[in-house]
């Protein structure tokens, strides 16, 4: 193990094709650093989930290495195991045991001794203390996902896998989850969520990871990707519609927008663009006279359907 | 070792039996209490005798060994099954088990289910017919070895099987008609030459000759000859988990 501490997840050159000769992974190069949030994002079928069960042991990948806490997670594969907790996406549950017993398996499969006291602590967290004797297949929906993520953490993950932790959940409830994410981290839990909501990530992660087809897009700060990519607008309300931009305003960045009534300029991106009070006096030097104006940013949403876009 | 994990399996596969004790334990002993109706009391009154022994008595040990394995692999093969069909294998597959672990686990709880149940007609039968049992060693030791192999055989159709009819199609197309015909309710040398030659090729037969020499000292074939078959259907059972869990054969993609 390398000095100092390694990365929580630590993936390099990861490769899957599928029986089918479908090529699920293409080298994955990625670290996930301790105590971190980290989104993965990407549409249907990009390969989120594919990596997730290579990396927690359930697929076997093709070439490529996966370490967690810098243990590797096939030849090393019970610390590496141990320190990982997955939530499925799929809500996949016992029947007839009952709460209390399926953490209480949960734990005990992990190789963790007895502790009624945390499982407690869990199921309190989760808001299924009062539920602990019930069989599973009496919850709802939103119970069992809960329960999903009771059993993972039942064993004290160092590591947490949400993979599409809110799909099908109602807002509620994804409140609730976003709640007990920012909890885990705040214990020092590195969690690592799979979403195709951008709000999701907007929200939560410290660090976002595009996934399209089986490639890594990029992988950023989530702020700093924002700031990168996330051009900013500024639409004035024009007093009276204009046919074309006066001369010497000929500016790319400029735009005639909403037949003539607005004008929109984009700056921002990479910090270029004119300074906006110089674009305010040239305009009114021109003549052309605005009732309102306002700016709009570019969400993470807007980004990733460029990023995406951009590599098809 | 990670003894929790197993414990963790072991005792979760207990507890299903705890939940389903009626169809676990009830049903076996009802239905072998039905054989002894008619294959000990009707047709028993006709047949007397086998080598000494009445009839009733004698098809104690072939009738255990008919449940025996037909639990074992009913237990097994489901124990395994169900977890894939739900999905929540995924659990089990990202846990820090290793597969002899997990075999252990799950195979270790069928094996005792059938054991039990085994003990239970045991003592069931007492209940119809005068039992002697010359060898208690030796007849646990094939109790044991018959049941593990078993639910080793078990937990292979478990995984082998993608549905509910695949789960049934071994049991009852292959399993049954061994049975059946590896002398459970007769000995071989009832049959006429060609059927006993034949008989010779049916594994099931070593299993109950040797599980009934265990009882009355009486065999179709040589003990030692049973006991090396029990062993090498279990080290052929387990050749074939070993090679399951390396290949990941459907259960890692």
């Amino acid at each position: 193990m390398p000095a100092g501490r390694p990365p929580a997840i630590s993936v390099s050159g990861l490769n899957k094709t599928f029986a089918s000769g479908f090529r699920a992974l293409h080298e994955i190069d990625l670290e996930v650093r301790p105590g971190e949030i980290f989104a993965l994002l990407g549409p249907n079928g990009a390969g989120k989930t594919t990596l997730i069960s290579i990396i927690c042991g359930i697929v076997t990948a093709t070439s490529g290495r996966v370490e967690v806490a810098g243990y590797d997670n096939v030849a090393d594969f019970r610390e590496a195991r141990s320190r990982v907790g997955l939530v499925p996406q799929e809500l996949t549950t016992e029947a007839f045991e009952t709460v209390w017993a399926t953490v209480r398996f949960s734990r005990g499969l992990f190789g963790k001794p007895p502790d009624p006291d945390h499982l407690e602590r869990v199921l309190r967290d989760l808001a299924l203390w009062e539920k602990r004797d019930h069989q599973i297949m009496t919850l709802s929906g939103g119970m069992k996902r809960r329960l999903l993520i009771a059993k993972a953490l039942s064993h004290e993950p160092d590591v947490l896998f949400l993979d599409e932790p809110t799909a099908g959940v109602d807002v509620d409830l994804r409140q609730d989850m976003w709640e007990v994410v920012r909890g885990l981290r705040a214990s020092g839990v590195t969690v690592i969520l799979t979403t195709h909501y951008i709000e999701e990530a907007e929200l939560m992660a410290d660090r976002v990871g595009v996934i399209n087809r089986g490639g890594l897009t990029l992988v950023e700060e989530k702020s700093a990707l924002m700031r990168r990519l996330g051009a900013k607008q500024l639409i004035l309300t024009l007093a009276e519609p204009i046919e074309e931009l006066p001369e010497g305003l000929a500016d790319k960045r400029l735009e005639l927008a909403a037949e003539g009534w607005e004008l929109v300029y984009t700056y921002g991106k990479e910090g270029e663009g004119k300074d906006i009070a110089v674009l305010l006096t040239e305009l009114t030097e021109a003549g052309i006279r605005f009732t309102d104006l306002y700016t709009e940013q570019s969400s993470l949403e807007d980004i990733f359907v460029h990023l995406v876009r951009e590599r098809q | 070792m990670n003894v929790r994990g197993i414990r963790a399996i072991y005792t979760f596969e207990m507890a299903r039996t705890g939940r389903t004790l009626l169809q676990s334990i009830v049903s076996p002993v009802i239905s072998t209490s039905l054989y002894f109706v008619v294959f000990g009391a009707a047709i028993g009154s006709r047949i007397t005798e086998v080598a000494g022994v009445s009839y009733g008595s004698f098809i104690v040990p072939g009738l255990i060994m008919l449940m025996l394995l037909t639990q074992s692999v009913a237990n097994a093969s489901f124990g395994i099954f169900f977890p894939r069909f739900t999905g929540t294998i995924f659990e089990i597959l990202s846990a820090p088990v290793s597969v002899w672990e997990i075999v252990i686990g799950y195979v270790g709880a069928a094996a005792t289910k059938s054991v039990g149940l085994g003990l239970i007609i045991l003592g069931t039968a007492a209940l119809f017919v005068d039992l002697q049992i010359a060898h208690p060693l030796w007849m646990l030791v094939f109790l044991v070895l018959t049941a593990v192999s078993f639910s080793l055989f078990g937990f292979l159709i478990g995984i082998w099987a993608d549905n509910f009819e695949k789960l049934q199609v071994v049991p009852l197309l292959v399993l049954t008609p061994l049975t059946f015909l590896g002398g459970t309710f007769y000995s071989i040398d009832m049959l006429p030459p060609f059927w006993r030659m034949v008989s010779l090729f049916n594994p099931v037969l070593y299993l109950v000759s040797g599980f009934r020499w265990s009882f009355y000292g009486l065999a179709d074939v040589s003990v030692t000859l049973s006991l090396a078959m029990v062993l090498l259907f279990l080290a052929l059972c387990l050749t074939a988990v070993g090679w399951i869990f390396r290949t990941g054969y459907r259960l890692k993609s």
